[in-house]
């Protein structure tokens, strides 16, 4: 009995250790890269960042061409790809709950979700970059708004079924139309989810790079036209850090350190949210 | 199916079930129902779980009509009017039959607009009209006092008993004919279930109620008429003294001394 117990303590203090340790190991490297993306990356920032566009190597610039070119690709690809995937995801989740088409669907959707986004770059390009005869800004937002849809219709659904079935009777039981018992009670009871899902959207696409480079390409100027080549911070990043500059190097780091704060902010916004959502 | 003057036999008479069968899927869950609600009474559903009342009651707003693979059979009349016809506009229904349910089941909004959004589907009223009925839908379910200050905070926030009459208040707003309490005490503490007996029985002056419960007591305080249920058979049915003091079948008695259910 007593020796029983023994080994069965040891094991609890081997499996424990053994925790531990792989917790450590994988920490400290997330640590690592974090340290010195900070450690290099401060050492850029300054106004010029924000207030210049990219430079020719040797000379003064900033971010500010990549910095705008990312907002607007984000913005107009969230524009569009949310929309769309907040409304297949209440397809899924009310009106075809228990249809066929859902099932198929979902299952295509899980394949998008999944699909490395050069994919999806590549899909841009064929049908618009090439059909144009040029890269342009917008049809980088249709390759983010891509990425974007099966995040939102995903976590749309998921968030929905999460609403108590007896909710949507009791809005039926009062004579409240289908859309209405959606609109009124069913997305304001998921609202923090639906919210949470969008902005884990915005993070997930604002640090891609592939389908970037097939679509809207880069740009070293500052460019507001929809309908010509822009610049972003993950591109910029890829071309200025594999470049053989000191300076666009570490405006690569610079760029870097932006993304990484701006995807971090978000996710603490999201899980806030998500947090608020529980109580 | 059948019109409406050739049904109008007695005007005491809200809702005729006459010969309803239903399945869920294959299950056939109710066998040849045959029954009438009177108006502004109260008619109670007793038996075991899993006898049909529940479903009975399902019907007759039509709620089973959210999910797929059940179908009804035979005929219920509302007021002469045939409410199984595919034709029939499921939300006017539901705008004259109302449900309350087992759980409290408040929207995630303010007191307030728990109620206002019944009214809302129906009207469209001027903000001041719209707090009266607001109010006089809360004083219907005798929440008025309690809720007066704080119409603004959520209605998640209320205790259970709370929450449960703001469910009836919001049945209540929309001016149905007919009230379907769905074992509406059965998630409350004996106070809060005393207060929803009494607003029954308030209620019955204006509505035609059925009440589906497992409490035989609560059968016996609220209710005019009483329904025996077993195995999606109705087994007995009449006035509830009669069918709690002198039950005519054997399988009643057995069931409300207790010795089965």
């Amino acid at each position: 009995m007593s020796s029983l117990y023994e080994s069965r303590r040891q094991t609890n203090v081997i499996a424990t250790m053994l925790a531990w340790g792989a917790a450590l190991f994988g920490l400290s490297w997330l640590l690592l890269i974090l340290g010195s993306l900070i450690y290099e990356g401060v050492r850029g920032l300054s106004l010029d960042v924000f207030t210049q566009t990219t430079p020719p190597p040797g000379s003064v610039g900033g971010l500010l061409n990549a910095i705008a070119g990312s907002l607007v690709m984000t913005v107009i690809g969230v524009l569009i790809g949310a929309p769309l995937g907040m409304l297949a995801g209440t397809y899924l989740a009310e009106y075809g709950r228990f249809t066929k088409l859902a099932t198929v669907v979902r299952f295509i959707n899980d394949i998008l979700l999944s699909a490395p986004s050069i994919v999806i770059g590549l899909f841009v390009y064929e049908v618009m970059v090439h059909p144009m005869g040029h890269f342009s800004a917008i049809s980088g937002a249709v390759a983010l708004a891509l990425l974007v849809v099966p995040v939102v219709l995903r976590t749309t659904e998921d968030m929905l079924l999460l609403v108590p079935g007896s909710m949507r009777e009791a809005a039926s039981a009062l004579g409240a139309p289908r859309a209405m018992v959606i609109s009124k009670v069913a997305y304001r009871a998921a609202r923090a989810g639906l919210v949470t899902g969008v902005l884990l959207a915005i993070a997930r696409v604002s640090g891609e790079t592939a389908p970037l480079l097939f679509t809207a390409l880069n740009n070293q100027f500052w460019s507001s036209d929809l309908n010509a080549p822009m610049a972003s911070l993950p591109v910029v990043i890829f071309q200025f850090a594999l470049s053989p500059y000191k300076d666009w190097q570490q405006l690569a780091w610079t760029g870097a350190l932006l993304i990484t704060i701006t995807v971090l902010t978000l996710s603490i916004v999201a899980r806030t949210f998500s947090a608020g959502r529980r109580k | 199916m059948s019109s409406v003057s050739s049904t109008k036999s007695d005007p005491s008479i809200k809702v005729d079930v006459r010969g309803l069968d239903f399945y869920y899927g294959g299950h056939h869950a109710l066998k040849s129902i045959n029954l009438s609600l009177l108006s502004k009474k109260v008619t109670s559903f007793i038996g075991p779980s899993g006898c049909g009342k529940s479903t009975l009651l399902r019907i007759l707003n039509r709620m089973y009509d959210l999910y797929p693979g059940q179908r009804a059979e035979g005929e219920v009349l509302l007021d002469g009017e045939n409410i199984l016809d595919p034709a029939i506009d499921l939300n006017a229904l539901r705008a004259r039959v109302g449900m309350v349910f087992q759980k409290p089941t408040p929207f995630p909004m303010s007191i307030y607009d728990n109620i206002a959004f019944g009214i809302k589907l129906y009207e469209n009223l001027p903000r001041a009209e719209l707090d009266v009925r607001v109010e006089e839908a809360l004083r219907g379910a005798a929440l008025w006092n309690e809720v007066k200050d704080k119409l603004q905070m959520s209605g998640l926030g209320l205790s259970g008993g709370q929450q449960q009459r703001l469910c009836i208040a919001r049945s209540v707003a929309v001016q149905p004919d007919i009230i379907l309490f769905d074992e509406p005490c059965s998630a409350l503490d004996p106070i809060s279930t005393a207060k929803i007996e009494e607003l029954i029985e308030e209620l019955e002056t204006q509505y035609t109620i059925a009440i589906v419960t497992h409490n035989m007591q609560q059968a016996v305080r609220v209710s005019d008429y009483t329904a025996f249920m077993y195995l999606g058979e109705l087994v007995e049915f009449g006035k509830t003294d009669d069918v709690f003091n002198t039950p005519k079948e054997k399988r009643t008695l057995d069931y409300i001394t207790g010795r089965f259910g």
